[in-house]
């Protein structure tokens, strides 16, 4: 037997002190929640997505625009898109806290985040842009 | 990070082999995972034949043949040998379950018989479940109640309230589930694991119990609770036949509903 390996403990601290952790952040329901429901909410958005750009399928650009300018279109687009990145997002956590240990945790999941909400923040401009810019230039 | 592969010392190697008397008829092998701390070896898997002719029906007739007749050294536990104390809780042929429970004539082939997986092991088949105790302890599994007792004997449930105690107090605490959780694996460390929070249901859906709130308070938590990712290996292999998953589903269940 290794006798350093039976002496020397770097974890003294105990079991149940472990267990206890630092304690129940507070944390949880919403996030698991916010999921379930960003998840069901595609369903009919993704639908209505598929939908559209069939009948879409071969228009100019300025009838895919002049679509994309009207206010239910660009809202539903809009829905699409925050409800895409904000599940999208949700789920990157899940995979970060089932994969990523230790150190790199924390920031692997704040970089998660903010790339996330980058690429969708991009989806909304780009959504923003066909609905107003339109009306602006019609002005 | 993910760790794919195991580390150089836990690497599984052949180990000796135990053939069965000339005699026998009945032969069946048994794959056994052996490991001591006493020496600086890797584990092994020793093979066992094995009459079953002259040996009862469960696995664990056959763990106890061995210690007895033809390897000493062969560390397991066990206890009851019915099934209610939790003690033989092990892996054999891929699957948490109880030695004394799981017929031999129930799986084809030679048996692998592996300890609980994931855990630290302290010899042979027996693992480590010091931390998985301590869980169960963190979660506080006994009555937490303010009002007096009546004066003139017990708490008093109706028998419905006393119904929605079954399918929990059922659990002999073996840690089949808990340890069968790719959840647990991943993040043993801050996940309470399915036996722990069947045992934490248990106590929030008892009517006699007034500590309703706190107990929901601290599991409220990304990882002592949410890490489950309703995979069901805890209802799958649990060999009491009972539904973990339903009582950590429940208990999420109750937290949306006190915040909406």
């Amino acid at each position: 037997m290794n006798a350093s390996n039976t002496l020397h403990h770097t974890v003294r601290r105990s079991q149940l002190g472990r267990a206890r952790g630092l304690g129940a952040a507070g944390s949880g329901p919403s996030h698991w929640i916010a999921e379930r429901i960003s998840a069901a909410a595609l369903l009919p958005l993704s639908g209505w997505f598929v939908v559209q750009m069939f009948r879409l399928g071969g228009s100019s650009y300025e009838d895919v625009t002049a679509w994309g300018a009207r206010p239910v279109n660009a809202t539903m687009l809009l829905a699409l898109v925050a409800t895409s990145f904000y599940h999208a997002e949700s789920g990157l956590q899940v995979i970060v806290d089932d994969y990523v240990h230790g150190k790199a945790h924390a920031p692997t999941k704040i970089a998660v985040k903010i790339g996330v909400y980058l690429v969708g923040l991009l989806g909304v401009v780009s959504v923003l842009k066909i609905a107003l810019g339109r009306a602006s230039s019609k002005s | 990070m993910v760790e794919l592969r195991l580390p150089r010392n836990s690497t599984v190697t052949k180990g000796q082999h135990f053939p069965a008397p000339a005699s026998a008829k009945n032969v069946r092998t048994f794959k056994v995972y052996r490991w001591t701390p006493d020496d600086d070896k890797n584990p092994a898997m020793d093979t066992y034949d094995i009459d079953l002719d002259h040996i009862g029906p469960m696995v664990l007739d056959a763990l106890i043949h061995i210690k007895n007749d033809v390897d000493p050294t062969l560390t397991f536990r066990r206890s009851c040998r019915e099934g209610i104390c939790g003690s033989c809780a092990m892996n054999i042929d891929g699957e948490n379950t109880l030695a004394c429970l799981k017929p031999i004539d129930s799986m084809t082939g030679d048996i692998l018989i592996n300890p609980l997986p994931h855990m630290p092991i302290v010899k042979d088949l027996v693992s480590n479940l010091d931390g998985a105790y301590a869980q169960l302890r963190s979660i506080e599994p006994w009555m937490k109640s303010d009002s007096a007792p009546p004066p003139d004997g017990e708490r008093l449930q109706s028998p419905e309230e006393r119904a929605k105690l079954d399918g929990m107090w059922e659990c002999i605490l073996c840690f089949c589930c808990t340890t069968s959780c790719p959840s647990y694996w991943w993040n043993g460390d801050r996940y309470l694991g399915p036996a722990t929070l069947l045992a934490a249901y248990r106590w929030i859906a008892d009517t006699r119990d007034e500590d309703t709130g706190e107990r929901l308070d601290s599991l409220e938590d990304t990882f002592k609770l949410y890490a489950c990712r309703t995979i069901m290996n805890c209802t799958q292999t649990c060999p009491k036949g009972l539904n973990p998953a339903k009582a950590i589903g429940r208990i999420k269940e109750l937290q949306v509903e006190r915040k909406l």
